[in-house]
């Protein structure tokens, strides 16, 4: 009984993780572009954005998400009930997650030896041709490790969606330790390293399929 | 006609002055041997034929087609830049394959993504792609590399990866092909393989502009010597002139210093 309630609210950090990655992946990659972008306005407000995002708690970037609108009284606002809680965690673990992901993608790009590129483009490949199928390969191999932290801390931050009050399985967990229950919070703990192994193995098994090249 | 006219080019990064005022050209099927001590821009002029650095003074006219213009900025859109670095070919000190792809797609990546900008590709997609595998195959036997299209490029030696370059370079069948000390990243006993390879080329008539320290193959393989110093072309002949009776107190200095080395133990 305690145990299936605490697997339905695991539920929830799992679509959490998962609609996270979907977004901050590729959204990362515009923001590393943005940061490295020769127009200086937008790097300088890019970079400013990622500082702000890096340098504050993902918590108050939660509560700051989800009341902002109605605090300076906005038009917008979330839906009501649990489906706005959720998707304004949704939004803030993106951006969140973008802005530490693109850092790793400015320097896993910015690793690649120039000849690289320069090869490319003396072959009469255009900048786009040289991304796609030269640098990006590459930036990825060298990447999966930092990624796979990332990727990792996602897994527990999701705990962090509690504070809107997301029913997520430390939040259902602390129900029973306020009525005196405590074992169902060690028992999340479980859920949590079972998560992390699977995505351990997936990690080393992206490694090994990188194997066959050395950058 | 010369097939490369190289016009008063000079290239200065910041206050340095890399280039001051190069002039030279350069008959199809001639081969022109670049030497001089580091630091005398022989490098930066290869990058600026082809189009890798930006020179701040002069002209460079391939086949009577003026492809770069300092004074004219329509010489210099980033559009056209593209086509026209296909009239060069440019094999690098240290290779930069492409760790990734295997020997022969390292080869044949270029012409592939060149041919999707072929009217005809959709229709002959199939015969397109199979005549390109079958150039890089010949290019590869070309260099002696043919039992190595699968490999990836760790896996073989230096000599063997710049011989590779060699092939992915004359895949696009450029007017003139660079090399940019093409042995210099290269263990000793590794050069040889590389040389005979560009000799290989030079027998059949390939134009070349080569960047190299390695005075005896210069002298064996070039039609004609530019020894540079300091950002300029200081004397130029053929290598009987230029190696056996040069005129400039430079060049003597720097064969001298050249043979003195060689001469160690």
């Amino acid at each position: 009984m305690i145990i299936s309630r605490l697997t339905e609210s695991f539920v929830l950090n799992c679509k959490l993780f998962a609609l996270t990655l979907l977004f901050s992946l590729p959204l990362g990659m515009l923001v590393a572009f943005g940061s490295m972008s020769r127009f200086y306005p937008l790097r300088w407000a890019v970079r400013t954005f990622v500082w702000v995002i890096r340098g504050t708690p993902l918590m108050l970037q939660l509560i700051v998400i989800y009341f902002g609108p109605g605090l300076l009284e906005l038009t917008f606002s979330w839906p009501s009930g649990e489906s706005g809680r959720f998707v304004a965690s949704v939004v803030a673990f993106v951006i969140n997650y973008a802005c530490y992901l693109s850092e790793i993608y400015r320097g896993g790009i910015e690793s690649i030896p120039v000849g690289q590129y320069e090869a490319g483009l003396v072959l009469g490949m255009t900048k786009r041709q040289i991304f796609f199928h030269v640098t990006l390969l590459q930036v990825v191999k060298r990447i999966i490790p930092p990624i796979g932290n990332e990727v990792i801390t996602l897994v527990k931050d999701t705990a962090l969606a509690r504070i809107i009050a997301n029913k997520e399985i430390i939040m259902m967990a602390g129900e029973y330790s306020n009525k005196g229950l405590i074992w169902p919070l060690f028992a999340t703990g479980i859920y949590f390293l079972v998560f992390v192994g699977v995505l351990t193995l997936l990690l080393d098994w992206c490694e090994k399929k990188l194997g066959y090249f050395r950058t | 006609m010369p097939v490369l006219e190289v016009k008063s080019i000079e290239k200065r990064f910041g206050s340095i002055e890399v280039l001051k005022n190069i002039s030279f050209s350069l008959e199809e099927g001639e081969v022109i041997a670049i030497i001089g001590s580091s630091g005398s821009g022989k490098t930066t002029l290869l990058r600026c034929l082809n189009f890798l650095e930006r020179p701040d003074r002069g002209k460079i006219i391939v086949n009577n087609e003026v492809i770069f213009d300092a004074e004219d900025p329509s010489t210099q859109r980033e559009s056209e830049v593209r086509k026209k670095r296909l009239h060069f070919g440019l094999v690098f000190q240290n290779f930069n394959l492409f760790p990734q792809y295997t020997v022969l797609k390292n080869v044949t990546l270029a012409a592939e993504l060149l041919a999707k900008e072929r009217p005809d590709y959709k229709q002959n997609k199939k015969a397109i792609l199979e005549e390109i595998q079958e150039r890089g195959k010949m290019l590869l036997a070309q260099v002696g590399l043919l039992d190595k299209l699968d490999y990836y490029p760790h896996m073989i030696s230096g000599g063997q990866q710049q011989r590779v370059a060699i092939a992915r370079a004359l895949a696009l069948d450029p007017d003139i092909l660079c090399f940019d000390e093409p042995t210099s990243a290269l263990d000793p006993e590794l050069t040889g393989e590389v040389l005979k390879v560009i000799k290989g080329l030079a027998e059949q008539d390939t134009t070349m502009i080569i960047v190299t320290h390695e005075m005896d193959f210069a002298r064996e393989v070039s039609d004609r010597v530019l020894f540079m110093d300091d950002g300029l072309i200081v004397e130029e002949g053929t290598p009987e002139e230029v190696f056996g009776n040069p005129k400039e107190e430079r060049t003597r200095q720097f064969l001298a210093r050249y043979k003195k080395d060689q001469d160690l133990p």
